[in-house]
Formats: C-alpha cells, sequence, structure tokens
C-alpha cells in the first residue's frame, strides 16, 4: 500500500518529530463523578479515559483471593473509536490486553492489604491511534491514584520503535502500520523494574538495547507529566479551601 | 431494599412534601445541561452531553451498505448503548442487557419515527448501495436520567454529521441531512409527586416514569411509559405541558451548540 512513503528522512519523521520526541500528553485528574478514581488522557491522536472502582467485594465469589485483593483491568474500545466502526464488546485483542495491564498494575498496587475484593480498573479508549494500551495504562495508573488505591510506584507505559532502520521514540499511526518493530514496555519509574513488555517485528540485538533505553526515557518523561497532574488536581482542591 | 435505600426515600418523599427536592430545583427544573461536539475526530460526528453529574458520549460512524430489500431507496440506522462497568459501581461488563436494549431503543425510536434523518437522501443507488448509520452511546458517568442525556447526545452527534463520500469514492463529503429535532424530556413519579430530570436517586424511588418527545410547534413525536407505577390523565397531560416548555429551552441549547 503505502509502503513507499518515507517514514524517516533528514533527521526528521513524518509529523515533524524527531526521533526521541514524543507526541504531546494531556492528563485530566478526577474527571467523573460516580467512579472513586479517573483520569481523561490525551496521547497525541489518542484519547482514553479510565475509571477506577474499589477496593469492593470480589463477586463472582470464587474469584476472591483470601490472601490479596484481584486487579480487573478492562480495556475496551468505544465503536465509534476508529476509522472503520469497531463492533461492541471484548474480543481477542482486547481480552490480551487487559489481562497484561491487569497483571502490570498487580504489582505495584498493595494487594495484601485487601484480601478478598476486586479493584477494578476501566479504561475506555474513546479515540485510537497507535499506542492505546501504553496511554491506557499510564491513565489507568493515575486514576488509581486519585481513587487512593496505595501503591509501591506510579507505573507509566510507553513505546519505542523501529522505522525506516531507525529507533525512534512512541510510534504514530503510520509508523506503527509501516514500521519494522514496535516495543511497547511499561515500567515503575522509582525502581526502574520492567512490568510490561511486548514486541514485534524486527530488531537486531543492538536496535532492542537502544529501543528499550529510548522506551525507557520516554516512561520516565511521561511519568513526570502524570505526576504534575496528580499534584495540579490537589493543589487546586487544596486551593479551593 | 436496602437500608441506605429505605432512609433516602424517607428523606426524599419528606422533601416532596415540602415542594423541595434534595439539589434545591424546583420540580419542573432540569439540571444545568452541557454540549461539547466533534470531540472524536475518528467518528463522521460526536458529542459529549453532561446533565448534572451525568456524562454521555455519542458517537456516529457510517458505512457503505445494502438496503435492506423492503426499502429500497433508504438507508439505514442502528441505535445501540453500552451501559460500560465505568459509568456506574452497579453495572457489569458483558452483552447489552435490557436497560440498555430499552435506552438503545428509545433513543432509536426517538431519532426513526421522528424522520429527523432523510434516509431517502442516504441512498446512494437503488437496491444496491445505501449509507448505514451507527449511532452508538457510551454511557461514562451515571447519575440519573440516561434517556434525555443519551437522546441529546445521540441528536448533537447527529447534526455535526459529515458523510465521509469521498472516502468510500461515492462523491464529496456534505453534512448528514437532518430535519428539525425533537427533544425528549423525562419525568418520574413518587408518593404522587411529579418531578423532571430525575437525579439518580430520585429515579432510584421512582414508582413511575414518563418520557415525552416535542418538536418545535409543541407536538407530540414519541413517549415512553415505564415502570410499574401509574399515572392519572391529569399528571400525564401536566408532564406533556412541562415537556413543551424545557424542550424549547433545550433546544436552543441545541442550536447554540451544533451552531445553527
Amino acid at each position: 500500500m503505502k509502503s513507499d512513503i518515507k517514514l524517516f528522512e533528514n533527521g526528521k519523521r513524518l509529523d515533524g518529530r524527531k526521533p526521541d520526541e514524543l507526541r504531546e500528553i494531556k492528563i485530566e485528574v478526577g474527571v467523573l463523578h460516580r467512579a472513586e478514581g479517573s483520569c481523561y488522557l490525551e496521547w497525541g491522536g489518542n484519547k482514553v479515559l479510565v475509571a477506577v472502582y474499589g477496593p469492593r467485594e470480589a463477586v463472582p465469589r470464587h474469584t476472591q483471593n483470601p490472601l490479596r485483593a484481584i486487579v480487573n483491568a478492562r480495556y475496551n474500545m468505544a465503536a465509534f473509536s476508529v476509522d472503520d466502526r469497531k463492533r461492541p464488546g471484548p474480543d481477542r485483542r482486547s481480552r490480551e490486553i487487559s489481562k497484561v495491564t491487569s497483571e502490570a498494575l498487580e504489582h505495584v498496587i498493595l494487594t495484601e492489604k485487601y484480601p478478598r475484593a476486586a479493584i477494578d480498573v476501566n479504561i475506555e479508549v474513546l479515540e485510537a491511534e497507535a499506542g492505546t494500551r501504553c496511554a491506557g495504562l499510564t491513565a489507568a495508573a493515575v486514576a488509581l491514584v486519585d481513587a487512593g488505591i496505595p501503591m509501591k510506584d506510579i507505573p507509566v507505559a510507553c513505546a519505542a520503535g523501529k522505522i525506516d532502520g531507525q529507533v525512534v521514540l512512541d510510534l504514530g499511526k503510520e509508523e506503527d502500520n509501516f514500521g519494522q518493530a514496535d516495543l511497547p514496555i511499561a515500567i515503575a519509574p522509582r525502581t526502574g523494574e520492567v512490568l510490561l513488555l511486548q514486541m514485534d517485528g524486527h530488531l537486531t540485538n543492538d536496535e532492542f538495547n537502544q529501543a528499550l533505553d529510548l522506551a525507557i526515557k520516554g516512561c520516565k518523561d511521561v511519568s513526570e507529566i502524570q505526576k504534575k497532574a496528580i499534584k495540579q488536581k490537589y493543589e487546586k482542591e487544596a486551593g479551593g479551601n | 431494599m436496602s437500608i441506605t435505600a429505605s432512609i433516602k426515600r424517607d428523606f426524599l418523599e419528606k422533601l416532596a412534601k415540602e415542594n423541595k427536592r434534595a439539589d434545591e430545583r424546583k420540580f419542573d427544573e432540569f439540571r444545568d445541561i452541557e454540549i461539547e461536539v466533534g470531540l472524536i475526530s475518528k467518528a463522521e460526528g460526536s458529542a459529549k452531553v453532561k446533565i448534572g453529574n451525568t456524562q454521555v458520549i455519542a458517537g456516529i460512524k457510517m458505512d457503505v451498505g445494502e438496503p435492506y430489500p423492503d426499502t429500497p431507496n433508504s438507508g439505514v440506522m442502528t441505535t445501540a448503548a453500552e451501559l460500560i462497568p465505568m459509568a456506574s459501581p452497579n453495572f457489569e461488563a458483558g452483552p447489552p442487557r435490557e436497560d440498555a436494549i430499552e435506552l438503545a431503543r428509545v433513543v432509536d425510536r426517538g431519532i426513526r419515527e421522528s424522520e429527523i434523518i432523510d434516509v431517502e437522501k442516504l441512498c446512494i443507488s437503488p437496491e444496491e448501495k445505501v449509507w448505514i448509520v451507527f449511532i452508538d452511546i457510551h454511557v461514562i458517568d451515571y447519575d440519573g436520567n440516561l434517556f434525555d442525556a443519551a437522546s441529546l447526545a445521540a441528536l448533537a452527534a447527529l447534526m455535526t454529521t459529515t458523510v465521509p463520500a469521498k472516502r468510500f469514492e461515492v462523491g464529496e463529503d456534505h453534512p448528514l441531512p437532518i430535519k428539525e429535532p425533537p427533544i425528549s424530556c423525562t419525568s418520574i413519579k413518587f408518593n404522587d409527586a411529579i418531578i423532571m430530570d430525575p437525579s439518580l436517586d430520585e429515579e432510584l424511588i421512582a414508582e413511575a416514569r414518563l418520557t415525552v418527545a416535542t418538536d418545535t410547534e409543541g407536538n407530540i413525536r414519541a413517549m415512553q411509559k415505564g415502570l410499574n407505577g401509574s399515572f392519572t390523565v391529569d399528571e400525564i397531560k401536566k408532564v406533556i405541558k412541562a415537556s413543551v416548555d424545557n424542550g424549547k429551552k433545550i433546544r436552543e441549547k441545541l442550536y447554540k451548540s451544533v451552531g445553527k
């Protein structure tokens, strides 16, 4: 199709970004009334909304763990979030993303404080443009903070990849479709632990190391944006009193 | 009924006897309404409606497909609603249940029967190709009165929809042909009090519910009664009058929001 398009030329990408430049990110905390914690995040063309409920009794009861809470992340794409309407409801892709996201969040949440409970993290993708799982996890982390769920760290996600032989940060839509590799990761920024890692495409060992370094750097930058958004909300609340 | 629910019921009934509501509204007064359009650029049309703390997003997607054999010259529209677990601690994931289906059908009927979409203008070539309009309603924050919020969001989204003719190579992009929209207003009754635009707490103790959609001339275009309680004829007339009055104000706000 468009494989003859140059994704990387003269040190610039299609959208004019440098190889190590993120798309624009905007985070708003506490945007929903019913949810215990919520977050709205825009990341380039992605728009993601997350609501957190819990800890509350896990149902059905056979899902309960007597020693700790279970974390149910549910990644869902709105029918109107993509060019061709997506049929509503979960599919294999969204189930997989839900699973790896739940597992990543579970690592930082102090689940042992809430035996038999469930913490529900609802991730709604309102508009999708490459990198929704990273956007979803990043927003979920902020919503968990907003819900007051105790965590060891505020997890954060970002992807790196390869286009036209060049390792770049945070793939855009064309870069995702026609690039050579995609490496989304999530880390706990305080310790540097890797909580989520997926990769598809083709990377040499050197390129992988380069991409991983770049993705970790990206995560750390996004982490600062998360913290700023959280602080802003509570400063506003404190200032209002 | 749980203990908290029956305490709330006593409280709201006591207030109603003094002609008061918990949020200090008048009986026939809506909460603040906010309408934002064009927030989803991937959709052909989109809108977010807030009524008080209730928030609903509607998105329109269009596709080219075959007409139904009995209406070979008409486009097709379908409406789906999702009560996603994000919106309330009591909503569960999974296929739509009867609440979501009733919501989608009431919104669908309001749009279909009032013929605000000119389906015959959605025919590309008779018996072969017509436009299919998908209306998807996403409830993201549930604090009562989803019917009105969802209908209003669907209308605002439709009124700002661009038919993506270029993408499907059937001509130039153009606005979706839309006629005057009817506005739906929902009232509930408990303990002989009738109040409009119920909040969640009020909705939970409702004995009967009545949704009335009215047009610019004040004519009635669609109605739906719900729940196991009943209305007297006088009560129904009163509800219709209040719906016409509120419908006028909401229509003005809708036109302003979509730039018409």
